[in-house]
């Protein structure tokens, strides 16, 4: 049984509870974007691009066995570790599940300042897109 | 005469920790910090003379009415400009274009005119002609830009041939990559071959001196809060005979001589196309702008400037895989740049960390970024208040920010 969704959000704040200063963090964020596998180009589609992002972030989702699954890429690669994040905390869930999770980790590990609206690098839509996608499936279900 | 670090104190933001570092403020392009003079003007305004202007007989209003009008007139000698009412205020540079576009626009354009801007325009000056293009039939042409950064002014030329250009819409200077333009080559261009010209001085107003007269600019746009005044105030200058000749924009209080049902009459200029209550406030406090670069020692923002120009350059040019995008010999103090194997704004986050504020992204010039064929880039831009030991500190930072990156 996989981990749920608070689970993972427990395990990245353990993981990042290990940081001290800000740069060990985001070499960590870093990191974890460069391991992202990202997306072939047939799915760096407009239409999956995520709008109010400084970067082009793509976002393609697909249902699996009842489960929601993300896959995502960005030409940022700050973007890449958080999106990469977002997707070990919601992807493989069921929509419904997704639609109601509480993203306090975002918080918890100190990228609050990433939810905000002046830096245009779109945690925020990301986050929206992603739970869009699972009302749209929720309602195909 | 005063060193650097006694007129950084003139600046009270600047001296504060960002992320537990001091606070190196390279996004001067963006905005400028405003001097203790004109926060106490603002608070000042407030709290001793606040009062409607123009209309009222009391004593406030008289005050608060003197204060305005003295405003325009520090911004006519600032500017060189014939009289006081051919400097009308708005809310930016945006808002002045604007109006250009849906007066002079509206009254002159017609199916087939052309109108001309360049490469390098932020965003405000581009949509406004394309809104009122499309509206007319006219065609918005490109000046375009060579790899240098430099306009291409063979192109120009041939693109005023045909005599018609109705108006040409260019910065003074650039705000993505700091490329002065010869204005003076493109204004008397523009005239030959029988066009008007706007000129988009919200990049320049700080760096350089202006005489609208010398240049012979039929209309130049800025906004205060790039020369070191609040938001939310902005400048439209204009050839008397143009602005004349040019229908009122918005209609309200302020910009009518007398209403009533059977047909209104229009006040003369600058009220005619100032309606409504205007920034009184943020307009008043700009007048200690003026006071305050005045104080300055002569050629002390250039000097300094130029110096932080050079020196940025230099030891930017020295980090591997850094390209800068725009050389052109003639540059304000701005340097726009790309690192091999980064995006900027992974650059944009991680110096913010190290309490460094630069601008990332498109600049608003999305057509320039298509041009270079790039994302954008990462633009550090400086002020009279900028210091060597910033620059210093900066390249050492970036170079950090480097290694976590690639």
């Amino acid at each position: 049984m996989a981990l749920s969704i608070n689970d993972t959000q427990e395990e990245l704040i353990e993981e990042f509870g290990l940081f001290d200063d800000w740069a060990d963090k985001y070499e960590y964020l870093i990191d974890l974007g460069k391991k992202l596998p990202g997306l072939s180009d047939e799915f760096k589609t407009e239409e999956n691009v995520i709008k109010g992002c400084q970067s082009r972030v793509w976002l393609h989702a697909f249902m699996q066995d009842g489960k929601l699954i993300f896959q995502a890429d960005s030409e940022a690669v700050i973007v890449k570790g958080l999106i990469s994040m977002l997707i070990r905390v919601l992807s493989g869930h069921s929509p419904a599940d997704i639609m109601k999770a509480d993203l306090y980790f975002i918080d918890r590990i100190g990228m609050s300042q990433h939810l905000a609206q002046t830096r245009s690098n779109g945690l925020l839509s990301m986050v929206k897109q992603m739970k869009n996608y699972a009302l749209a499936y929720s309602s195909k279900a | 005469m005063a060193s650097i670090e006694q007129i950084r104190l003139d600046f009270p933001v600047l001296d504060q920790q960002v992320n537990g570092s001091p606070l190196i403020y390279f996004d001067n392009a963006a905005t400028t910090q405003k001097p203790k003079a004109v926060l106490d003007a603002l608070s000042k305004y407030y709290s001793e003379d606040n009062a409607n202007i123009h209309r009222g007989i009391h004593a406030l209003a008289e005050r608060a009415t003197a204060a305005f009008e003295l405003t325009r007139k520090k911004i006519q000698s600032f500017l060189h400009a014939e009289s006081s009412d051919q400097i009308i205020f708005t809310s930016g540079t945006t808002a002045s274009i604007n109006l250009v576009a849906q007066t002079f626009g509206r009254a002159n354009f017609q199916a087939g005119d052309k109108i001309l801007v360049s490469n390098l325009e932020h965003h405000s000056n581009i949509v406004p002609w394309q809104m009122i293009a499309l509206e007319k039939g006219a065609e918005v042409l490109v000046i375009p830009v060579l790899d240098s950064g430099v306009l291409d002014l063979d192109a120009y030329r041939k693109l005023l041939q045909e005599n018609t250009v109705k108006l040409v819409a260019v910065n003074h200077v650039s705000n993505a990559i700091g490329t002065i333009n010869p204005i003076q080559e493109m204004i008397d261009l523009a005239h030959a071959h029988g066009a008007k010209i706007l000129i988009d001085g919200a990049q320049s107003v700080a760096h350089m001196e202006m005489d609208v007269q010398r240049y012979n600019m039929d209309f130049f746009a800025f906004s205060a809060h790039k020369l070191f005044g609040p938001t939310g105030v902005g400048v439209l200058y204009g050839k008397r005979e143009i602005l004349e000749s040019m229908p009122p924009y918005q209609g309200g209080g302020e910009m009518i001589k007398e209403v009533s049902f059977s047909g209104t009459t229009y006040n003369e200029l600058p009220y005619k196309f100032e309606a409504g209550t205007p920034n009184i406030a943020d307009v008043i406090a700009f007048s200690a702008s003026f006071d305050y670069l005045n104080s300055l020692e002569k050629g002390l923002v250039e000097e300094q400037e130029n110096a932080l120009l050079t020196y940025a350059t230099e030891q930017l040019s020295q980090i591997d895989g850094l390209k800068i995008i725009g050389v052109a010999p003639n540059k304000i103090a701005v340097v726009s740049f790309l690192i091999e194997g980064t995006h900027p704004q992974d650059i944009g986050v991680l110096l913010d960390k190290f309490g460094i504020a630069i601008r990332t992204g498109h600049h608003c010039a999305q057509p320039l970024m298509q041009r270079f064929d790039i994302p954008g880039t990462c633009r550090a831009s400086f002020s009279f208040y900028n210091t060597k030991e910033e620059i210093d500190r900066f390249v050492t930072c970036l170079k950090r920010v480097v290694t976590m990156l690639l």
